[in-house]
């Protein structure tokens, strides 16, 4: 079963290994870590997407929340929870598929951010799933390279994680 | 006497005052390049700290957590960079397993060396992310003292364990200002929930065969009398892990002794047979459940410990408890009723006599031959109840766990959770400078092989500590493994070593003598105890001795291993 918990850390030397190295060592899976500054620059909030049930989901928020520079752990319910990635993909660019590139990039109001001759790079935002089906869209006509940025998430409405209490 | 006025001086000098302003009396090391700064200070703090100079850093890690174990205190351990800060891992990995609270202080090359594989720099830091509570890299001198301070607020904090700060020699030469500090304080503890603890009174009131379950969370607090207070109200039997050893007085009606996979029968059998179990400060090892689908299928769990992780971790309680151990405990207590459970008493009252029964018959078997239960016999006739007794990893030390009795906490040394070879001398070595009396180390001759340079130190420093070696000449542990799972091919475990531990002993300095009967034991043991420093006693016992019973590996009470007829 898939999760999405939101991780409020310290913005310190190592911090990052310390996390990754806990799911390494308790041998829980990452499918996808995304990390950045918040508005205060002495925090940084990581969103980490996991597979496993609720005793897998419950341990590693109980020992992420043992590690010292970890300050708060929130599980973002599905539905509960707005979550967007970001894609680049770079496809080839060629007289057959300029135009099938450019109608979709329409449809999932992608955006092409880079054209040459020889290919498109195309900008997505969305959820996994959406992002998911424009990779399916595109793969046809000749993927060069791709890079996402994994799962960011923010509880919706009066669900909020921010430095109170901390 | 510490620092009491605002002061310029030298990170080095920081350390020493804030391990002083800690309340640190005993330090551990071995000094080296890059603590040379450090050592300088303490050299000059010597009427201030004593320093206990140890034959390797591993020594100097057992020695601090032996020291902790016994007083409760952060342990202090300091090495060099490189070979000195890796020497320590096994250590601090003890440390871990066991929740011992440590604060380990390396030096590593000056931070414009770091990175570029300088002479003897490792990424400490690095090494020990997955086994301590968490650990340092100080690169600004004017946050040493505050890390440290808080290095022993984490350590001794919740469920204790090691922490590491790692000092680059520049940051020991720079100046700053010391602002002196009190004894750090402890973190807050979560307030467990009146429902939780009004629902494991009402789990405690409904149950007819009630197991209290004691381990190294609940050992160090003195909550023997508590503990024994509400097994005797609510009619419920104690046992304990290894870790929980020595919480209970041996004296105790209800106490059974040490469960799982070497435990008491009658302990694991009562596990096993339980209606409910209260686990206090226990985390369901594998070694004390077994298979944990097979584990107290019948039972509710109330598990109250200072660690949320440890809830459902591995095994899945009915109500889990989080904050303070003993006032859960106590507000608990308060709100059981008295209850009587005969069935339940005859019941455990029955697979006592029936443990009684098989080791008297093995006991009768062995006729006059030195068996592990006649030495222990004779150490606890003459121990009394201060006696520390510290042990390294195999036989001998599930040996001690079953049969040496204890009459107050935080007398048993022992490292359960990493099962650390080598661990023993070291560990005595730190709780005979805590106890400031008398150690007994029980060994293997395979353990102590392992780290038998400590005997170095303990001649340095005349620590009285009673070396039991009990030598069989194999790898006892692995090889009773190797006569049940492996079809008694005893690959690597037949040492036919020509060591004389006598002659060793009085290589280092120290005095040995060889006991092969009972009595040559007991005379010697009467020496050991009377003599002021290292002493050593080579004993023999036969190579097939077994440790029982046995639960195997990944098995459950049912397929327990009592006797050795017919195994070997």
């Amino acid at each position: 079963m898939r999760a999405v918990i939101a991780v409020y850390v310290e913005n310190k030397y190592g911090v990052l290994a310390r996390v990754a190295g806990l799911f390494m060592r308790r041998g829980f899976n990452i499918d996808s870590l995304t990390v950045g500054e918040t508005d205060d620059p002495a925090y940084s909030r990581m969103t980490i997407v996991i597979n496993g049930d609720e005793n897998v989901r419950e341990q590693v928020m109980h020992q992420l929340m043992k590690l010292h520079n970890v300050k708060k752990v929130k599980l973002l319910e599905e539905g509960r929870a707005v979550e967007r990635e970001l894609l680049l993909v770079k496809v080839k660019n060629t007289p057959e598929n300029r135009a099938e590139i450019m109608a979709a990039a329409e449809i999932y109001r992608a955006k092409i951010i880079d054209y040459t001759t020889a290919s498109m790079c195309v900008e997505v935002t969305g959820e996994p799933s959406k992002i998911r089906a424009f990779i399916d869209v595109m793969r046809p006509l000749g993927i060069v390279e791709i890079c996402r940025t994994g799962v960011v998430s923010l509880g919706r409405g009066t669900s909020i994680m921010d430095r109170s209490d901390i | 006497m510490q620092a009491e006025k605002n002061e310029r001086m030298t990170g080095a000098r920081i350390v020493i005052e804030t391990l002083i302003e800690q309340g640190v009396t005993d330090v551990f090391g071995y000094p080296g390049g890059q603590v040379l700064n450090i050592y300088d200070e303490l050299y000059l703090a010597r009427d201030r700290i004593n320093h206990v100079l140890t034959a390797h850093e591993q020594g100097a890690s057992h020695a601090a957590d032996g020291y902790s174990r016994v007083t409760g205190k952060v342990g202090v351990v300091i090495a060099t960079s490189g070979p000195g800060a890796t020497n320590l891992v096994t250590g601090i990995a003890t440390a871990m397993l066991d929740s011992i609270p440590m604060v380990a202080i390396t030096g590593n090359v000056p931070t414009g060396l770091i990175g570029r594989d300088s002479f003897q720099e490792v990424n400490i830091t690095g090494i020990t992310m997955p086994i301590t509570k968490h650990n340092y890299f100080v690169s600004d001198v004017r946050e040493l003292a505050d890390t440290i301070r808080e290095a022993f607020t984490i350590a001794k904090s919740g469920r204790p364990g090691p922490v590491l700060i790692d000092i680059p020699k520049d940051v020991q030469t720079a100046v700053t200002e010391f602002v002196p500090g009190g004894v750090s304080p402890f973190y807050e503890e979560a307030v467990v929930s009146e429902d939780d603890i009004e629902r494991a009174a009402e789990l405690i009131n409904a149950s007819e065969r009630p197991y209290i379950y004691v381990g190294g969370g609940a050992a160090g607090h003195g909550m023997g009398e508590a503990i024994a207070k509400l097994a005797e109200k609510t009619d419920a039997y104690i046992g304990c892990t290894l870790m929980g050893l020595s919480a209970l007085p041996d004296s105790c009606g209800r106490f059974l002794g040490m469960q799982g996979m070497h435990g008491h029968y009658a302990s694991s059998m009562a596990n096993g047979e339980a209606d409910l179990i209260i686990a206090l400060g226990v985390r369901f090892s594998d070694r004390a459940t077994g298979n944990t689908a097979k584990y107290a299928k019948g039972a509710k769990i109330i598990q109250i410990d200072a660690d949320q992780a440890e809830i459902n971790k591995n095994v899945r309680v009915d109500v889990g408890l989080i904050g303070n151990i003993v006032d859960a405990f106590e507000k608990i207590s308060q709100r059981c009723r008295a209850a009587s459970h005969p069935e339940w008493r005859r019941t455990v009252e029955e697979f006592r006599a029936e443990e009684r029964r098989t080791a008297d018959a093995a006991e009768a078997a062995s006729g006059d031959a030195l068996t592990p239960r006649k030495i222990f016999d004779i150490i606890n006739e003459m121990k009394d109840g201060d006696t520390v007794i510290a042990t390294d990893v195999g036989q001998h030390q599930m040996w001690a766990a079953q049969y040496v009795s204890f009459e107050r906490t935080r007398r048993f040394v022992s490292s359960g959770g990493l099962g650390t070879m080598g661990y023993g001398l070291g560990a005595a070595i730190g709780a005979a400078v805590a106890s400031g009396d008398r150690t007994v180390l029980i060994t293997g001759d395979g353990s102590f092989g392992m780290n038998c340079n400590e005997l170095a130190t303990a001649v340095s420093y005349n620590i009285p500590v009673v070396i039991v070696v009990m030598n069989n000449g194999v790898l006892g542990m692995v090889r009773q493994w190797q006569t049940l799972f492996y079809g008694k091919r005893y690959s690597n475990t037949v040492l036919g070593r020509k060591t004389d531990f006598v002659k060793l002993a009085e290589a280092f300095g120290a005095e040995g003598r060889r006991a092969e009967t009972a009595d040559e034991f007991r005379a010697a043991f009467a020496e050991g105890m009377a003599h002021g420093g290292p002493f050593l006693i080579d004993t023999y016992i036969d190579k097939d001795e077994f440790v029982l019973p046995m639960l195997p590996p990944g098995g459950s009470v049912d397929e327990m291993i009592t006797s050795k007829e017919g195994l070997i």
